[in-house]
């Protein structure tokens, strides 16, 4: 007999499946551990009437799924799938699992790895196998100024969480083949202690900022909320939109619809003109897909200057007057 | 009566911290403590309650002694006492750890407490584990991320919106509540609170052994997760620099860029050179 493969698994979290692409991009970064520790990617799905998702991670590279699929499973509820999990990593014993960090996994992750008694790593960057096996969980760390590299050396299954947008999902091929292990619902199940009263879909937001190719995005360097302000100005002469900071949007100098970051929103301009912005990974890490960046800060080490293809030592203020002055003289 | 705990951080003021020059770091042992916002919005929110339903307050915080501004801090505002968690073994603890340390300290400072509020994430690690993993170790209901949260006859209503949907949920007390920042608006401290606060606070001091927890599960060796290395992750890229006067400085910005900016915004940004 075959001795039984390593699992690394991932939460299959299809709600809002074409918003949401996260479980594909873990599935694929799956993939490429999976080569290092001669393991199986497996999703785990939780629901009812799933099948389509099902297909669709299998053609997106797993090779097993774990389903569980019962009327009761209907809506997502956070007790009853941790339990599920939880049964289902006892029993099975992965040697990973990764957990989207939407805001049902990043409630769900912490739960399962509090009753298996793990470790869990929230908002990895980066995600690899070291020398001796274990996954490498790259995570911001001391305010998102330096990246910590963080083990769970002993106990399994090691656990993280990764951000929609930080891996890249490979391309879907429905001749990939995979096999679905059915996991029946436990009998006595208990009843969630809470309960849903009402259920109602937002309506879908426009993507402006995420999509926009020029995007303008300022930080606390800028000084005040009425120099931040200028930055509508700017954006509106490059036809593109205002990003900001978190302390900036603490501090009211912007919507919290602004918030480029991890907490906020990914962007991906063909140009970023970032100003008086330090840098905290927090933020750069949603900027990765940014194709050129133009950073204006006083301090030559800020993060954000080091990261920029072009580096501008100053005032941010004064060079976003000097650009609006030097775009209306050129924009005829 | 209504008994609330209030779990609050002390955080470092990042937003005003002096870089390393050298290193291109923030100076974090110069940080000045603060509450941790969302900390803020969950004392808020248990302010709230208390005005419309009655009750009592206890804010817990662990960390070191300097912790205790924090809890004054929350005095001052309307808690009726705080719990200050400290010991120089509880350190370095991950968030399981955390969250074992600080539910059996509440079970055993608020026996009989009704509601668990905290921040639902740090400004600092902001992991966000912690509220979740809490609801787990006290073995009550618990909801994350809330927007709204409403008491009444021995439930709580809240709403919250995750992944795009608007969900509205109800659970039995006890249970315990994690709050998103921002929808409370913060209070100003009143004076008297302040003197309240400073002349006869009731604060607790608890370490570990009067909690009675095991040595074997707290701070970094009672934790799964370990630091294996630090780096940053800005190494090694080559720039251009520009510096001097904001108007030179763009000038010449745009003399190098200006096919490629004009290429992003769809416009030509091209001047005549003999056209000023």
């Amino acid at each position: 007999m075959i001795a039984k493969k390593r699992g690394i698994w991932v939460f299959g979290d299809y709600r809002n499946y074409f918003q949401n692409r996260v479980t594909l991009q873990l599935l694929s970064r799956a993939k490429d551990l999976a080569t290092k520790i001669d393991a199986e990617v497996c999703a785990v799905v939780f629901g009812h009437q799933v099948d389509e998702w099902v297909g669709e991670y299998i053609a997106h590279g797993a090779e097993k799924i774990y389903l569980t699929d019962h009327p009761q499973l209907a809506v997502y509820s956070m007790e009853t799938y941790t339990l599920l999990m939880e049964r289902l990593a006892r029993q099975e014993k992965p040697e990973i699992i990764l957990v989207g960090a939407t805001a049902f996994g990043r409630e769900f992750a912490p739960r399962v790895a509090k009753r298996l008694g793990t470790g869990l790593t929230a908002d990895c960057i980066g995600l690899d196998i070291d020398k001796e096996g274990l996954l490498l969980q790259m995570a911001p760390s001391f305010g998102g100024n330096l990246v910590a590299e963080i083990v769970t050396p002993e106990r399994r299954p090691q656990m993280a969480t990764v951000r929609p947008g930080t891996f890249q999902e490979i391309p879907h091929d429905y001749i990939r083949t995979g096999e679905v292990v059915k996991v029946p619902l436990p009998e006595h199940l208990p009843v969630d202690r809470v309960r849903l009263v009402r259920l109602e879909r937002c309506p879908q937001r426009e993507q402006k900022l995420e999509d926009a190719r020029v995007v303008v995005c300022g930080g606390r360097g800028l000084g005040s909320k009425k120099k931040f302000a200028k930055l509508f100005e700017l954006a509106e002469l490059l036809g593109g939109e205002v990003g900001a900071t978190r302390p900036v949007v603490y501090a009211d100098w912007a919507e919290h619809e602004a918030l480029v970051g991890q907490a906020g929103k990914p962007i991906r301009p063909q140009i970023l003109f970032s100003f008086g912005i330090s840098g905290a990974i927090q933020h750069t890490a949603a900027c990765n897909d940014a194709k050129f960046i133009i950073a204006v800060n006083k301090n030559p080490n800020a993060a954000m200057m080091k990261r920029a293809d072009v580096a501008i030592m100053a005032d941010a203020s004064q060079i976003c007057n000097a650009l609006i002055q030097e775009l209306k003289r050129r924009i005829r | 009566m209504l008994k609330m705990v209030v779990c609050i951080k002390q955080v470092p003021m990042v937003s005003e911290l002096p870089w390393d020059p050298a290193t291109g770091t923030l100076q974090r042992d110069l940080a000045e403590g603060m509450m941790n916002p969302a900390c803020r919005s969950a004392l808020d929110a248990a302010l709230r309650i208390k005005e419309t339903e009655g009750g009592e307050i206890t804010a817990i915080t662990m960390g070191p002694p300097m912790a205790e501004e924090v809890l004054r801090e929350a005095i001052a505002l309307g808690a009726d006492r705080g719990v200050l968690l400290t010991d120089r073994k509880m350190a370095g603890a991950d968030t399981s750890v955390t969250s074992h340390t600080l539910a059996r300290a509440i079970e055993k400072a608020c026996p009989g407490f009704d509601l668990v509020l905290c921040g639902f994430s740090t400004s600092d690690s902001e992991t966000a584990q912690v509220g979740p993993q809490l609801a787990e170790e006290l073995d009550i209901p618990g909801v994350a991320y809330v927007d709204e949260i409403e008491v009444s006859e021995g439930a709580v209503r809240m709403r919250r919106i995750s992944d795009h949907f608007l969900e509205t949920l109800e659970m039995d007390l006890p249970g315990i509540v994690t709050v998103t920042a921002g929808l409370y608006a913060p209070r100003h401290v009143p004076l008297g609170g302040l003197q309240a606060a400073f002349a006869a606070a009731n604060i607790v001091s608890l370490d570990a052994a009067a909690v009675g927890l095991d040595p074997e599960w707290i701070g970094a060796k009672g934790s799964a997760t370990k630091i294996r290395n630090v780096y940053s992750p800005t190494a090694g890229k080559k720039n251009i620099v520009l510096t001097g006067a904001p108007k030179r400085i763009v000038e010449q910005l745009f003399e190098r860029f200006d096919d490629k900016i004009g290429g992003a915004i769809g416009k030509d940004l091209k001047t005549d050179k003999n056209s000023k």
